[in-house]
């Protein structure tokens, strides 16, 4: 394959070198080897012929992205890839490439596989599988409680030796407040994140929608705002008590922006995420019992997604990830309450998070930020920028062009969206991984 | 109209309409011989996913009395046990060709996803926590009956009204005919309705005043002890209809209850036994009410 090229043209955003303009990205060997900007910034101006001339670049495959943006590969640091245990979901080899269609080169994937991501084996399993299979690169996540059950903590430093970036008990929160403060503590040995699904299960027994009018006249259990934010003030608080860095997971609610940026404005070690679900939709999505739009935490309200929208604009939340979590046809073919929670979120997850460009909420170097340069800090990982010797994992975005959701055409086994149907604006028209070129442009 | 899945879905012509067709089936019922030939031909499954004597019967009669084929599939028996999913169930049944599927489910919205998956008509005897549509049709043609009509009369709904979908269809439809509707009970049992014109009442005796509709719900026994109300003697005590409490309402108040009731629960033998109790008068209206659904949705008679 190429793994020498020239991106020309593009409108280059690279938040961590503070790139916004055009310019080329030389390639080889995989890697960056140099940026020359020609608009957009003083050094650029100042330069005169800063073009490459392609003459003297044999056997570079060049890639013309004009009238399109080139941005660092997206770092998505909360999915669900099944493989161990659940592969007539999704598999590495599955999700991956889903991934990477949807312009993502990076994903975190959460430990509830079977076996549980409990131990160095598994960790290890993921990650020889990623290598003979994976189209992206795959950091796991492992579990800070064995088997997940929230009571005893798991071998959290070797599953960090074997390429763990992070803790996390995801859909099933760690209940003991003990616990989650030993978690909070140990991890500071390992300067990792401990990554909370914050939800008060006891308030949340039996809820498959959000609580209120809506679930009433639905005859639907609700889960109440307040089984997350308790959840989200009790491990601020957890996180003050021990100087652990805590990561809140796919905030939806208004009272959790609200903890959180009170957290931050007091210095607590607190980052969070959010999904584009929980910025683009409301819990009305469900009327009719659309098992497609359960997912947990539940959509919500407009007033919350007001609050999101907010808090993404103001650095509260500093990261969208897509919590994407396919399930087989069948299990979504099933009563509301049965059918299992999750939306499979790779294929959707730009183009809806384009929207908030459109709407001014963030500006295109702000998206990249929240989608890829913070998500690889937070991890620690070698990712989520375009600086000359790092990995060449690029997305090349047309924001203009307009597509069709379309579920049978994702690539990953997961057909669950809440989106089917919509037309967006703005998707990955080429992607850039592991020195593969894909150009999504070619199967239309 | 295709299904009867709740009261929410349908509109003020069409349940008046539903319950002047019931009026002309209860005449019938008052004959000797009260088996017509009106869906002769016609299969009707009841599937029964939760227990249930009553409403089953009930249903089961009012088939029989409009001479369709019954076929009766209950849980206990079926291959749902052998982990069949619903959606197999479901089409399997619709494979005989059956015309109705009468299906109680512990599952909101269950009806819903059945209607959605078969030609059949499909009519909701009870989802879930949501809705119980001709429980409220027949409450509703037993008020009209003592009461003349709906408009502006104080109806008092009394109890659980969190898990009770007979009080959910009863709000949704006294809700569209301008009935004044008070919930009364404790604020663990009382859901968010306010988008339907309800006034919320914790203190029963202020609730009932010049009541003319009292309806009590059952109260569930497995409530107890998860922190909806300490026991069944305080609820009783604060939430139960007796004599005294009776008195409060107008003189000619009536009673209803959905049934099973729990006597000296929330309803005291004297109560339940009274004159102004129409408990009983509610069973044989629900026959009537249930054949005029089925008729309708047969297409027979006008579209519902």
């Amino acid at each position: 394959m190429y793994s020498n090229m020239l991106i020309k043209n593009g409108h280059i955003i690279d938040p961590s070198q503070g790139i916004d303009g055009i310019g080329d990205i030389l390639i080889e060997d995989g890697k960056i080897v140099r940026i020359e900007q020609k608009s957009g910034s003083l050094e650029a101006k100042k330069k005169k012929n800063n073009d490459f001339r392609t003459s003297e670049l044999p056997n570079f495959q060049i890639i013309d992205a004009s009238g399109l943006y080139v941005i660092p590969g997206l770092v998505d640091m909360h999915v669900h890839l099944r493989e161990p245990g659940f592969e007539y979901k999704e598999t590495i080899k599955t999700g991956t490439m889903a991934a990477v269609k949807g312009g993502i080169t990076s994903v975190c994937c959460m430990p509830n596989t079977n076996p549980v991501n409990d131990n160095k084996t598994v960790t290890e399993f993921i990650l020889r599988k990623t290598y003979a299979e994976g189209s992206c690169y795959v950091y796991p996540i492992g579990a800070i409680t064995k088997g997940q059950k929230g009571e005893e903590l798991a071998e959290m430093a070797m599953m960090h030796e074997a390429g763990c970036v992070a803790f996390s008990d995801d859909g099933r929160p760690v209940m003991s407040s003990l616990i989650m403060r030993r978690a909070l503590e140990y991890s500071k040995a390992l300067n990792v994140p401990v990554i909370s699904h914050c939800e008060d299960i006891s308030l949340s027994e039996g809820g498959v929608m959000n609580e209120g009018r809506l679930s009433a006249q639905m005859g639907l259990r609700g889960i109440p705002y307040a089984s997350e934010d308790a959840m989200v003030a009790r491990d601020i608080i957890l996180s003050e008590l021990t100087g652990g860095r805590l990561h809140i997971a796919h905030v939806s609610t208004e009272g959790s922006v609200r903890l959180i940026r009170q957290a931050k404005e007091r210095g607590v070690r607190v980052t969070a995420e959010t999904c584009p679900h929980y910025f683009t939709i409301t819990e009305d999505e469900v009327k009719g019992y659309n098992t497609n739009a359960k997912v947990n935490p539940p959509l919500r309200t407009q007033r919350d997604v007001d609050a999101i929208k907010k808090g993404l604009k103001d650095g509260t939340i500093d990261v969208i990830a897509t919590d994407h979590a396919p399930h087989h046809r069948d299990e979504k073919l099933q009563e509301f309450d049965k059918a299992p929670s999750g939306i499979s979120g790779f294929e959707t997850a730009l183009s809806l998070s384009l929207r908030l460009v459109y709407e001014g909420i963030l500006t295109m170097s702000q998206l990249v930020e929240k989608m890829a340069l913070i998500s690889a800090r937070i991890l620690g990982i070698d990712a989520g920028t375009l600086k000359v010797g790092f990995d060449a994992d690029i997305a090349i975005v047309d924001i203009n062009k307009e597509f069709k959701v379309k579920s049978e055409n994702f690539l990953s086994k997961g057909k669950n969206t809440p989106f089917e149907g919509w037309v967006l604006k703005g998707m990955p028209v080429i992607t850039i991984c592991k020195g593969k070129v894909y150009d999504w442009r070619q199967n239309e | 109209m295709k299904d009867l899945v709740g009261i929410k879905e349908l509109s003020r012509n069409e349940i008046e309409l539903i319950l002047n067709t019931a009026s002309s089936f209860k005449d019938v019922l008052r004959r000797d011989i009260k088996k017509v030939p009106a869906l002769r031909g016609k299969t009707v499954v009841n599937l029964f996913f939760e227990p249930s004597t009553r409403t089953r019967t009930s249903f089961e009669l009012a088939e029989k009395r409009l001479s369709t084929d019954v076929l009766n599939f209950s849980v206990p028996t079926s291959s749902v046990v052998k982990g069949e999913s619903l959606f197999d169930t479901i089409k399997t049944i619709e494979a005989y060709g059956v015309d109705f599927i009468v299906i109680r489910h512990s599952s909101s919205g269950a009806p819903h996803f059945i209607a959605r998956n078969v030609i059949a008509s499909v009519i909701n005897a009870g989802d879930g926590i949501n809705e119980h549509p001709t429980q409220a049709l027949l409450d509703a043609f037993s008020i009209i009956e003592k009461k003349g009509s709906l408009e502006g009369l104080n109806i008092a709904i009394v109890g659980d009204i969190l898990h009770s979908r007979v009080a959910k269809s009863n709000i949704y439809l006294l809700s569209k005919f301008g009935a004044n509707i008070r919930l009364i009970g404790p604020p663990t049992l009382i859901p968010d309705m306010a988008d339907h014109n309800v006034e919320v009442f914790y203190e029963m005796d202020e609730g009932l005043k010049d009541a003319d509709v009292i309806m009590m719900l059952r109260i569930q026994m497995e409530r107890q002890g998860k922190g909806f109300f300490p026991s069944t003697m305080e609820y009783f005590k604060n939430w139960g209809l007796d004599m005294r409490r009776l008195k409060l309402a107008k003189k000619d108040a009536i009673v209803m209850h959905p049934g099973p009731m729990n006597r000296g629960i929330e309803i005291s033998s004297d109560v339940a036994d009274s004159g102004q109790s129409i408990i009983l008068e509610q069973v044989t209206n629900g026959l009537a009410v249930r054949m005029a659904v089925m008729y309708l949705l047969s297409g027979r008679g006008e579209n519902v």
